[in-house]
């Protein structure tokens, strides 16, 4: 376990950054997270980040990449339902690291 | 004598040996896997409605609750919560028929 | 990836919650979405109670994974089987069930499980 402190209050997080309790999530420990991540937040990753939130609020996981892709296609746009898009807005992986970012654990299957 | 059930009654016996173990007057508190007896249309409802009279029944509401099975109690079973298992095992002797 | 595609049955026949079987194998199920392979759901036995509505677990302090079920049309895992004997001894119908599903024999169950490539039972 370790922690992060974000406006002076604690946060749990597992060995690899991922917020325990996703719960606890709010939008400055998403820039918190961020801006570990070194990745500087515009609307479109907002976009991504908040529909991650709704998609576990509904299934209660965390969408492997292909789904991510496809479902937001289908909720945004097919410009923006591919994985070039997401990927140019989450280097190191769409669903590992904008999950990351949203709080959420990491996807089912991802190493 | 509290006897306490925790299996599924289409997957164990345990609720079959117990009430043919189970003397009068005996308390049968179903919890886990075992609250699906107590649930209309399950074909081991007869059995428990059947001993109802000689036998108080009790389910765990939080393990019901978790199944999706609140509103499928069968008449006559008393629902408790977790104070109300730690009550009943002060109270009486426990046989767990794991 | 290439390679032929093969025809994989997930045979489920706990109940959720009292053991740990359905969560771990909606798991492997969601994990074997990314290997593209003709995935098939089967429930049986107290399988069944895994697809029931209304599952609330605050109370026992467990992850609810029921939802994730519903998740399992957006991996293209579309072949959900019940067993129709499985159903009537628990007075369940479909209307009681979370997902979209083929209500099946033990009979056809059998059948079905004889045309597949890998088993997995939990």
């Amino acid at each position: 376990m370790a922690t992060i402190a974000v406006d002076g209050k604690d946060y749990e997080t597992d060995e690899e950054g991922y917020l325990t309790d996703l719960s606890q999530w709010n939008e400055e420990v998403g820039k918190f997270l961020a801006q570990q991540e070194n990745v500087d937040l515009t609307d479109q990753h907002w976009e991504v980040i908040n529909f991650l939130r709704e998609y576990y609020n509904e299934f209660q996981i965390a969408p492997a990449v292909r789904v991510l892709t496809k479902a937001i296609g289908k909720k945004l746009g097919a410009e923006k339902g591919n994985s070039q898009y997401l990927y140019e807005l989450f280097p190191y992986g769409p669903a590992k690291q904008a999950c990351k970012i949203a709080g959420l654990p990491k996807p089912t299957g991802c190493v | 004598m509290l006897h306490i059930i925790n299996k599924s009654p289409l997957e164990k016996n345990s609720l079959d040996t117990c009430l043919a173990v189970a003397q009068d007057g005996g308390i049968i508190l179903l919890i886990e896997d075992a609250v699906y007896a107590a649930t209309s249309g399950n074909a081991a409802a007869a059995k428990l409605s059947a001993a109802q009279g000689r036998l108080k029944i009790c389910v765990l509401g939080p393990d019901l609750e978790a199944r999706g099975m609140a509103d499928r109690l069968l008449e006559g079973v008393t629902r408790i919560d977790y104070g109300g298992f730690v009550d009943l095992a002060a109270e009486h002797k426990c046989q767990s028929w794991l | 990836m290439a390679g032929t595609i093969k025809k994989f049955m997930f045979v489920n026949r706990k109940a959720p919650y009292g053991t740990v079987y359905a969560l771990e194998s909606l798991e492997v199920v969601l994990i074997s979405a990314a290997f593209d392979q003709d995935v098939s759901l089967a429930f049986l036995d107290d399988g069944v109670y895994q697809l029931k509505k209304g599952q609330q677990t605050k109370g026992i302090e467990t992850k609810n994974f029921s939802p994730t079920y519903r998740a399992l049309d957006g991996y293209d895992i579309e072949k959900l089987y019940v067993e129709q004997e499985a159903m009537e001894a628990r007075g369940l119908t479909e209307e009681d069930l979370l997902v979209d599903v083929t209500v099946l024999s033990r009979r056809e169950m059998g059948a079905l499980m004889e045309e597949q490539d890998v088993v997995l039972s939990f």
